[in-house]
């Protein structure tokens, strides 16, 4: 019997609310999907189920707040009824190309791309609908990347659960100048989410995506997400993600780009929500010339753990990477910055940068650095650097001496520290936006 | 006596033109006959018989015990190192062999063929022109150990581990095992079961130390597993240098040397530690370094790694005092099959404390070079700075290079900053001496002895050059 019940904890502890009878009841709300897509999901319960949950051991969770990984407690949204959906916020409010908008993973809203772009064959749309439009493209880009930073047991899970989420497509030669906002928002305590976006950028066309994670409430939610971006020869992303869960969310984010040859992508993250949120970001060059730009903000306050864990792979010659991460810890809040650029034999030429810099605004913040090289080709220029003190303290003294509030004079020197990071986005709009959020963030 | 064989063969020599220096002046061995011998593999009756051979006191004893069934419990750290380590049989290792346990004094009563081992890697001639201090290993107890009257007379200890053990236990008990316990990680408690040999040294309050004192580590026999247990302990005010060397000739099994390393310097002490590791490609070296600098205190490791197959090493000083100062000056070499990896821990526990790791990497043929360091900084302390700095030099196409730090910070009152390059010998620089008429062999050696050139004039002068040597003959044939 005690050993029953052990056996029962394991799984409990293993599984969380994610049992096989609450998915058996999530395919039966997918009924309508076709059968290769419910195969795909069923595969992906299977290897959530059997996948083991991090531990204290793992390099990849190394430093990582193990036990507050526990899925115990939250359940899929499924059919709930749900509450209005959420536009874009105020800060958010650029004029895009299109707009979506996600509620406990259900399309509930969102503007369509005009008539000009869907006729040049640019989709915007929900996802659900994309499996029944255009299967081959979810087969060959959806997940379709290697799970290498410790979280294949939540990919897998993200797979099984995932009800809706973005799909964007832009044909060969297609430049769009606006941005496409999706929003993913979740409501109620104890929700679950799984959102998705999915871009895929042919042969030299440009498209811009933003995204926003938002929770109506203040509540403990969980959010497991997912991004794949796809840029094709020539093609520029330029992707922006704004992640305000409540301060009270568990979030686990995994994003993979693949950047062919001269591709570009520019990615930005901005994390500002979340009781523990870990962020994957894996970039793939696969072929000469492509370029990825890895950049991110992380404000870390209260108790909050900021984990982030990044891998740039460079797999073949004449490709560049850079990535910038950036993290201000307030009171007692943690960072974990885990980085690593690995460079394939026989990828030569590679440039390759990685600079982690922590910004300690309190004496009881944590931050601990990661950042790693594995390097296999002689001909290469890779460096990484990371650095954790406090500000200047000259330049507090001069904003002091000029009469500028201790508080004012914080903001004005986070600021500072982020804007190197802002400057690298091209567009006057979502920079406008994105420096609107992290004060909003900051005064709240 | 025993018969000589010498397996410094032309043969080998031009199999592989890179491996360096194990073949010039490391590669011999002498057949010996050795009156104690713990016989082949591990359980609790080698330990007991090592502390029987050693008449030690019954706590040694228990405390051996006690690492065993540690080092018996603790599995391999495969889940982030090198998984070559699986390559050891603990079962096909020799745990100890000596022709007795105590070391003579004057090189004449030194057993002939010990002495010629020595006397051909030079021990002896550097010992009389400018080492205050000779211990000289091999295999399992030091065969020699002096001290110039001098220093003696100024009430420094400097003997191998057993005799400290025995003669100055109210020293020796009270530091033994405080820096690195046994529980520290699987190879450290592997030492604390079998260790033999190494330096016991004890520096008085206020005395400098004005020349070296060096120890030699020799491995003779096939097969064996070399457990010296070093302490060093450094009284307020005083300084010291310490350098040790190791050679072992070249077999084709695997021999272990598993060393535990503990310094300690008490309030205002100097202690610099220097080791130029040379062991032959055949050697896993998996060796625990930690240094203990009490308030004012100034520890430095310089840590030169040239030979072995898989070196581990990551010498670490933890900063208990204010205003302690730790350093560490890494060399690594990495050639053909080898793998070193190396770097430093710096465990800040002391407000105003000051760690720099400095480190430089070159990487050979297939070589692989691996730095990994920890910086920790726990919380509520103030005024913490570190710096770290690692560059990899990459020699050809397909040479591996890896950086893995781990920078924890606490609180809003210290200064980290950790950076890393990689990088080849410049083209430019090549072509322009090529121009001036060296060949691209020499052209290769000047540049990568630049790369290292201000390292390595930190070293004591004959270091210095003896390190010059080796990377020349390690870079030999490695371009084209």
């Amino acid at each position: 019997m005690a050993g029953a019940t052990t056996a029962q904890t394991a799984v409990a502890d293993n599984l969380g609310g994610f049992t096989p009878e609450v998915f058996a009841r999530h395919l039966a709300l997918q009924a309508a999907s076709p059968e290769w897509w419910l195969e795909r999901k069923r595969g992906a319960y299977s290897r959530f189920e059997s996948l083991p949950m991090p531990r204290r051991t793992d390099e990849k969770w190394r430093f990582s707040n193990i036990a507050g990984i526990n899925l115990g407690g939250f359940s899929p949204a499924g059919d709930a009824p749900r509450p209005d959906p959420l536009s874009p916020p105020p800060e958010l409010a650029v004029e895009a190309a299109a707009t979506l908008s996600f509620l406990n993973g259900r399309l509930a809203g969102g503007t369509p791309a005009s008539a000009e772009l869907a006729n040049k064959g640019v989709v915007a749309s929900a996802l659900s609908e994309a499996i029944a439009r255009h299967p081959g493209m979810l087969r060959e880009h959806f997940m379709a990347q290697p799970q290498k930073l410790g979280s294949a047991k939540f990919a897998a899970l993200h797979e099984a659960f995932i009800d809706d989420g973005a799909f964007i497509f832009v044909p060969r030669g297609v430049e769009i100048d606006r941005p496409i906002v999706v929003v993913h928002a979740v409501s109620g305590p104890g929700t679950a989410v799984f959102p998705h976006t999915l871009v895929i950028a042919e042969d030299n066309s440009r498209v811009t995506v933003v995204d926003y994670f938002a929770s109506c409430d203040p509540s403990r939610q969980f959010a497991c997400g997912a991004n794949d971006l796809y840029a094709g020869h020539g093609a520029r992303i330029t992707y922006t993600a704004a992640q305000c869960w409540s301060l009270e969310a568990l979030s686990l984010q995994f994003n993979s780009t693949v950047v062919r040859r001269d591709a570009r992508v520019q990615s930005l993250n901005l994390h500002l929500g979340g009781k523990q949120a870990r962020h994957e970001s894996l970039s793939q060059l696969q072929a000469p010339g492509g370029f990825s730009e890895m950049l991110a903000i992380t404000i870390a306050t209260g108790a909050r753990e900021a984990d982030q864990r990044t891998l740039q792979i460079h797999q073949a010659p004449n490709t560049k990477s850079d990535l910038l991460y950036k993290n201000a810890l307030l009171d007692q809040s943690r960072t974990i910055f885990s980085g690593l650029i690995i460079v394939d034999p026989d990828a030569q030429k590679t440039d390759a940068y990685q600079s982690n810099r922590n910004l300690m605004l309190s004496d009881e913040a944590e931050s601990n650095s990661l950042p790693g090289l594995e390097i296999q080709a002689n001909d290469v220029r890779c460096t990484h650097g990371a650095t954790s003190s406090r500000i200047d303290p000259e330049q507090e003294f001069y904003l002091k001496s000029r009469g500028i509030p201790p508080k004012a004079a914080d903001e004005l020197l986070i600021f500072g520290f982020f804007e190197e990071v802002l400057n690298r986005l091209e567009s006057e709009e979502l920079h406008a936006a994105l420096r609107k959020l992290i004060r909003a963030h900051l005064r709240r | 006596m025993s018969e000589i064989t010498d397996t410094d063969t032309l043969e080998t020599t031009a199999e592989n033109p890179v491996s360096g220096i194990d073949q010039v002046a490391g590669d011999f061995q002498y057949a010996m006959t050795y009156d104690f011998d713990a016989g082949t593999g591990l359980n609790e009756r080698t330990v007991d018989y090592i502390s029987a051979v050693k008449k030690e006191a019954p706590w040694i004893r228990e405390f051996r015990q006690n690492a065993l069934k540690t080092f018996l419990s603790k599995p391999l750290p495969t889940h982030w190192a090198s998984k070559d380590l699986e390559a050891i049989d603990f079962n096909k290792i020799r745990y100890y062999l000596s022709q007795g346990t105590k070391p003579k004094r004057t090189w004449d009563e030194v057993p002939a063929d010990i002495k010629r081992t020595f006397e051909r890697l030079g021990i002896p001639e550097q010992e009389r022109r400018f080492l205050a201090g000779v211990e000289a290993q091999f295999d399992s107890e030091a065969a020699y150990s002096n001290i110039k009257d001098a220093v003696s007379k100024q009430g420094v200890i400097f003997v191998n581990s057993s005799e400290g053990l025995r003669e100055h236990p109210e020293i020796f008990r009270r530091f033994f095992g405080k820096v690195i316990p046994t529980g520290d990680n699987k190879f450290s408690a592997l030492n604390s079961a079998v260790f033999s040999g190494g330096s016991f040294i004890y520096v008085p309050p206020g005395v400098k130390v004005s020349h070296p004192l060096q120890a030699y580590f020799r491995i003779n026999a096939e097969n064996f597993g070399q457990f010296e247990r070093t302490l060093i302990i450094c009284d307020e005010g005083s300084e010291l240098t310490y350098m040790e060397g190791c050679t072992a000739p070249k077999f084709s099994t695997a021999t272990l040397h598993s060393a535990v390393v503990e310094l300690v310097a008490l309030k205002g002490a100097k202690i610099q530690y220097i080791t130029v590791q040379n062991w032959s490609p055949n050697v896993f070296n998996l060796v625990t370094k930690r240094g203990l600098a009490h308030e004012e205190a100034e520890i430095k490791w310089i840590d030169c790694n040239i030979g072995s197959r898989l070196t581990m090493k990551y010498p670490g000083v933890v900063l208990r005092g204010r205003k302690a100062r730790g350093e560490v000056i890494s060399i690594a070499l990495a050639n053909d099959g080898q793998h070193q990896d190396t770097g430093a821990k710096m465990i800040h526990a002391a407000d105003e404390t000051t760690s720099t790791v400095v480190s430089k990497s070159i990487s050979v043929g297939q070589g692989r070079a691996t730095y990994r360091g920890v910086v920790h900084i726990p919380r509520q302390l103030k005024g913490c700075k570190n710096n770290t700095e690692c560059d990899a030099l990459l020699i050809n196409t397909n040479s591996r290079t890896d950086t893995y730090p781990a920078i924890t910070v606490r609180g809003d009152r210290h200064a980290v900053q950790h950076e890393a390059s990689v990088s080849k010998v410049s083209a430019e620089q090549i072509f322009y001496m090529q121009q001036r008429g060296l060949t691209e062999g020499q052209a290769m050696s000047l540049s990568v002895n630049g790369f290292i050139n201000d390292l390595a004039r930190q070293f004591p002068m004959e270091y210095s050059v003896e390190l010059k040597r080796l990377i020349d003959l390690e870079m030999e044939g490695s371009v084209g």
